[in-house]
């Protein structure tokens, strides 16, 4: 009788935790969340990272990473990421915050910490609106997008225009990369991840400030199914939120 | 021990890093710049961290942020600033992160003026920013009372893992004075904190969080924070009793009117007046031993502050309907000097006669 061994291809990552989140089926969270524990893994600094959750639907992005782990105010993370960091240079620290969180409420914070070169590391989910509270406009709805407070689309006059935050990020001196990716297709969770990883790199060297915005769905709130959702953000997100390395990448 | 004259805010600082804290963040604002200018001159000498926040919001979750790393950390504001701050404090408290912040309190509402004032006594000593909370508040009357509190509230904020406010004004900022040091704590020395974000090496990992969905969980927390605040309580309560012996009118005053009480009470001494004080030094707890004490042989209570009339909603309590309590206050940053309080003493003397 023969004796086989079997090497795995696909597991659950070291870093990313054994339980079930609390994110909807379809919406892009769970991906990146896998993404960023692949990397913590590859990377090897599980036993020095350190994640600062938001307010929003990842609040609780702290039971799913296998790391420390702390919970910001609204908009707080870039500085509560800060004052961890100056205490421990040696961590690698990693904000994980969504649209309301970091584009609303935090934009100060985030434009400080980037522009103070801060040596850490920002996820930034951009889903064109705020999730947790049941899908209320955010700075990044498009114009025209129905939400729970834009019942008759967002009217520029009244509400003004999406915030391209990467841009707004990448106009900064301090910032060492700045990326938006998009994980709807498997070339572009690849892309996702190599971005992500430059931007942990950038931190890892002590080079600086690595910013990633992801563009998510939102199935749920846009009242669409998931697959119509990866179409919507497709049509609708991209065209005004473009893919490319800001900062950073080849031309950066 | 060698005495060094020094500014109020300069000294506040030189005593933080002298009790083991190399972490400021903090936002300028007048009356209490000097602070934050010492700390970005000291600090890098002694191997910490000064850094400028964008805002007094970021500066107090820089805070946050240090404290859940391990180390001492704090920051200074005044009136406005720490209105901000606030969010941040509720946050910390809900962690239980320990921290120092010190208020040098100015006029206000709003914006007000840069004038010293002690009107944000009830929003330090009653919580201040949301959910069921007490901050552990010491309010110094001179710089040397202010240098060894400092001490004082980096050992109470790690105690009891929450944080801690230090409740000066304008002038005990802005003046000098001769003061000692003397307590210099190496923060290597210091015990580990069990609890601190330092990297999940040969552990599993560490989580400071505020958040519980769950009601009846969060409600089991609270009462464990209340757990604390009943042990600081009747622990960490401070006063002073000045002349009470005999006193017939006791004053009720703290810090820098506490100060100028005192002259004025000696003044009216010396005219045979039977007058005393009691200062509260712990805001929070507010002492109740020292108006037990007194009840007997006191006759009135006279309460002055530079405010229109905080502390002496706490006086009320403690003394519970048992003797007439006169209020006299200044607010908006003016302020009083001995003669003005002192004619507040014969006021009440001539009263009685009537």
């Amino acid at each position: 009788m023969s004796t086989q061994t079997y090497r795995p291809l696909y597991q659950r990552p070291r870093s990313l935790s054994p339980v079930r989140n609390s994110y909807c089926p379809g919406c892009h969270h769970g991906i990146v969340h896998r993404l960023l524990a692949e990397l913590i893994d590859e990377l090897q600094i599980q036993e020095r990272s350190v994640i600062v959750a938001p307010v929003g639907c990842s609040v609780l992005a702290y039971n799913f990473f296998e790391i420390d782990a702390i919970q910001a105010a609204h908009g707080r993370a870039p500085a509560v990421a800060t004052g961890i960091k100056r205490v421990h240079p040696e961590m690698v620290v990693i904000t994980y915050q969504g649209d309301g969180d970091l584009a609303a409420i935090g934009t100060a914070e985030i434009v400080h910490a980037a522009n103070r070169g801060e040596r850490i590391t920002t996820i930034f989910i951009n889903n064109a609106n705020f999730g947790m509270t049941g899908g209320q406009m955010a700075p990044t709805t498009l114009i025209g997008q129905k939400t729970e407070t834009t019942p008759e689309g967002r009217d520029p006059l009244r509400n003004g225009f999406p915030l391209r935050v990467s841009e707004m990020i990448a106009s900064l001196t301090g910032p060492t990369y700045v990326a938006r990716v998009a994980v709807y297709t498997p070339p572009l969770v690849a892309k996702a991840r190599s971005s992500i990883k430059k931007a942990l790199l950038a931190q890892i060297e002590g080079r600086g400030f690595g910013f990633v915005e992801v563009l998510s769905t939102c199935p749920t709130n846009w009242g669409l199914t998931p697959l119509q959702a990866t179409k919507w953000l497709e049509e609708n997100m991209v065209p005004y939120y473009p893919l490319a390395e800001f900062v950073g990448g080849p031309q950066g | 021990m060698e005495r060094v004259l020094m500014k109020g805010t300069e000294a506040c600082a030189e005593a933080a890093i002298k009790a083991g804290c190399r972490y400021f963040f903090g936002y300028p604002i007048t009356p209490q710049n000097e602070v934050a200018s010492y700390m970005s001159k000291r600090m890098p000498v002694v191997g910490g961290v000064y850094l400028q926040g964008e805002s007094e919001l970021a500066s107090i979750n820089m805070v946050m942020g240090a404290s859940a790393a391990g180390a001492r950390a704090m920051t200074s504001s005044s009136s406005p600033g720490i209105s901000l701050m606030q969010e941040g404090i509720s946050y910390m408290v809900g962690c239980q992160l320990p921290a120092v912040i010190v208020n040098f309190v100015r006029g206000g509402p709003g914006l007000g003026g840069i004038g010293p004032a002690q009107s944000d006594y009830l929003q330090a000593t009653k919580g201040g920013g949301h959910g069921d909370y007490n901050l552990v508040v010491l309010g110094p009357s001179s710089i040397q009372e202010l240098v060894d509190l400092m001490k004082d509230a980096f050992e109470i904020a790690d105690r009891y893992r929450n944080p801690v406010m230090v409740l000066a004004d304008g002038i005990i900022g802005q003046m000098m004075e001769a003061v000692q040091f003397k307590f210099e704590i190496d923060p290597m020395t210091l015990p580990t904190k069990t609890w601190a974000l330092d990297g999940a090496k040969g552990r599993s990992k560490r989580l400071i969080n505020s958040l519980d969905l769950v009601p009846e969980r969060l409600e089991q927390h609270n009462w464990n924070l209340q757990a604390k605040f009943t042990q600081a309580a009747e622990t960490e309560v401070r006063w002073e009793e000045f002349m009470l012996d005999d006193a017939e009118t006791v004053l009720v005053c703290f810090g820098t009117v506490a100060r100028i009480a005192k002259k004025a009470i000696e003044n009216a001494r010396q005219k045979s007046i039977k007058v005393g004080m009691i200062r509260p030094i712990s805001l929070w707890p507010f002492p109740q031993t020292p108006f037990n004490k007194v009840m007997a042989g006191a006759k009135r209570f006279l309460v002055v502050e530079m405010n229109a009339g905080q502390m002496v909603q706490d006086v009320r309590l403690a003394v519970c309907c048992q003797r007439p309590i006169r209020f006299s206050g200044k607010p908006g940053g003016t302020t009083f000097n001995p003669e003005m309080i002192e004619k507040l003493i014969w006021d009440l003397e001539e009263e009685d006669k009537r």
